[in-house]
């Protein structure tokens, strides 16, 4: 897909950014836009001269949540022929490291989209929030698991039941947010952070990231078994020699993904 | 579309104005909600570079509107949804304000100047810190602000005892940036207004972040945000422009961005 309608896609040095552009909406994610996103943020995992995504919004939502009049009317067996939260699946197979710049309102599947993200970058002006509830229904892509492994079944139930919203310092404080940083340089910030990642040896970063996501669903002696492996393959990579003899020879590294 | 407060941009300087003159500007729902909207709307007006905020007839704000208090009322309720919003805005708000006190400022009314980055005080004004009289504690950010401006041990004595501070005294407890004569109020307050608006408007905004953000966090976060202030600052035009005039030897001028 090269014709994006609901988004605006570029590269930056390493750096793959995908912002969603359906200000006027405030970026509500209808099955387009989701189907858009992770469409472009497939392409850009398949790119080797990619090493880190970012995602942001235009406007002052990150995501406002979900398209609401796009599903009024819908029934179950029609979501279940539809199977749109497939393409939310296919988001949590990307390897490449994912960073979310949250410039404002990250509501619903807003937040869904900034929780399927690797780490989070907040806008000091970004509210987060699951407001499913009070349309009578609960969040569909993820929002009920993975903020519960985040910050734990007791506090997950009293923001999903009240919907409230939750500031970026609250984020913060909860373990959601990585950093909050001034609305001015939310970019500046997340570029900074996503550049030094692109630095890193990008196979350590892929292989740690599974890992990482191991430690959340695997019992530790099976995830520690699977972290050995990826220690061992990691030796298989020019990367590991480069580093190893780097810090022998007391230089700076240059790594090549290789 | 405001009932409540008269909202004027002159120049560059918001004026808002609590307009229920005959209840002495006494807080309502409605006010607070007005004030609330006021303050978005200053905010987001990129053309404003100064707030005032005033009272018409002879008193600045005489606090909550004792005559809607009842028995049933949930005092807590009532702060929670009428003033918090209110003292939240005015606490984020990135433009100075000034609390032009002209006379008398009671209870939430006081807290409202408080509030403010400055407070000009008209010879007749007087600070009335009045809620222990009716059995009450402080509100509307009263005691967050209050230490902060005259020290603990000072705002203590000023909240329990609840005597009436004359301008003159306020001035001597570093509660008033100036007391300004009754012949010269309206034009000090304007000349004040101006001389604010003229400014820097950005990095007075980042100041105001930045004490805020020293309140609330640690020394070594608040030097990150420093260092994020300062970046941001150093991008604005008024940053150039000050540098250029200093090396032409003339006065700049600023846009506020």
């Amino acid at each position: 897909m090269s014709e994006w309608n609901s988004i605006a896609v570029r590269q930056e040095g390493a750096v793959g950014i995908i912002e969603l552009a359906r200000p006027h909406v405030l970026n509500a994610l209808s099955r387009q836009m989701v189907a858009e996103i992770v469409a472009a943020v497939e392409a850009f995992d398949r790119d080797e001269t990619v090493r880190v995504i970012v995602l942001t919004g235009r406007g002052r939502a990150f995501a406002a949540g979900a398209d609401i009049q796009e599903m009024a009317d819908d029934d179950p067996i029609r979501l279940e022929w539809l199977n749109q939260f497939a393409d939310w699946d296919r988001l949590s197979i990307v390897k490449t490291p994912m960073i979310a710049a949250v410039n404002g309102l990250a509501l619903g599947g807003g937040f869904e989209l900034a929780l399927s993200c690797d780490l989070i970058v907040a806008s000091s002006a970004a509210e987060f929030g699951f407001p499913e509830v009070n349309l009578g229904v609960m969040p569909g892509a993820g929002g009920t698991q993975r903020l519960t492994k985040l910050i734990g079944p007791k506090r997950a139930l009293e923001w999903l039941w009240t919907g409230a919203r939750m500031s970026a310092k609250e984020a913060e404080q909860l373990g959601i947010v990585n950093r909050v940083v001034s609305p001015e340089l939310l970019m500046e910030e997340t570029m900074r952070l996503a550049g030094r990642l692109a630095e890193q040896p990008p196979l350590a970063l892929r292989l740690i990231k599974e890992a990482v996501q191991k430690a959340v669903d695997y019992p530790l002696y099976e995830g520690m078994q699977f972290e050995r492996k990826n220690f061992y393959l990691l030796f298989a990579s020019e990367d590991q020699k480069e580093g190893m003899a780097a810090f022998l020879e007391k230089r700076k590294p240059r790594f090549q993904g290789k | 579309m405001y009932e409540t407060i008269r909202y004027e941009v002159k120049g560059q300087v918001a004026w808002l104005t609590l307009n229920r003159p005959d209840q002495l500007n006494a807080f309502t729902e409605q006010m607070n909600a007005e004030v609330t909207k006021a303050l978005k709307q200053a905010g987001a007006d990129p053309n404003v570079r100064c707030m005032v905020i005033t009272g018409a007839g002879r008193a600045f704000c005489a606090g909550e509107d004792l005559s809607g208090v009842t028995e049933e009322m949930n005092h807590g309720d009532v702060l929670r949804t009428r003033y918090a919003p209110m003292m939240k805005a005015l606490h984020r708000f990135e433009k100075p304000v000034v609390a032009a006190v002209n006379g008398a400022a009671a209870g939430a009314g006081m807290s409202l100047a408080l509030a403010c980055d400055f407070r000009l005080l008209s010879e007749k004004a007087s600070f009335a810190p009045a809620f222990i009289h009716v059995g009450l504690v402080p509100d509307a950010g009263h005691l967050y602000y209050l230490p902060r401006l005259v020290g603990r041990a000072k705002a203590l004595e000023l909240a329990v005892l609840g005597d009436k501070i004359s301008a003159e005294q306020a001035a001597s407890l570093g509660l008033a940036t100036k007391v300004i004569p009754l012949s010269e109020w309206e034009e000090g307050v304007k000349q004040f207004a101006e001389r604010l608006a003229a400014m820097p408007t950005k990095a007075i905004g980042l100041i105001k972040r930045l004490l805020r953000e020293g309140e609330e966090t640690t020394f070594d976060r608040y030097l990150e945000r420093e260092a994020e202030c300062q970046r941001i600052a150093g991008m604005t035009a008024d940053h150039r422009e000050g540098v250029k005039a200093f090396f032409e030897k003339r006065k700049p001028l600023f846009r506020g961005n």
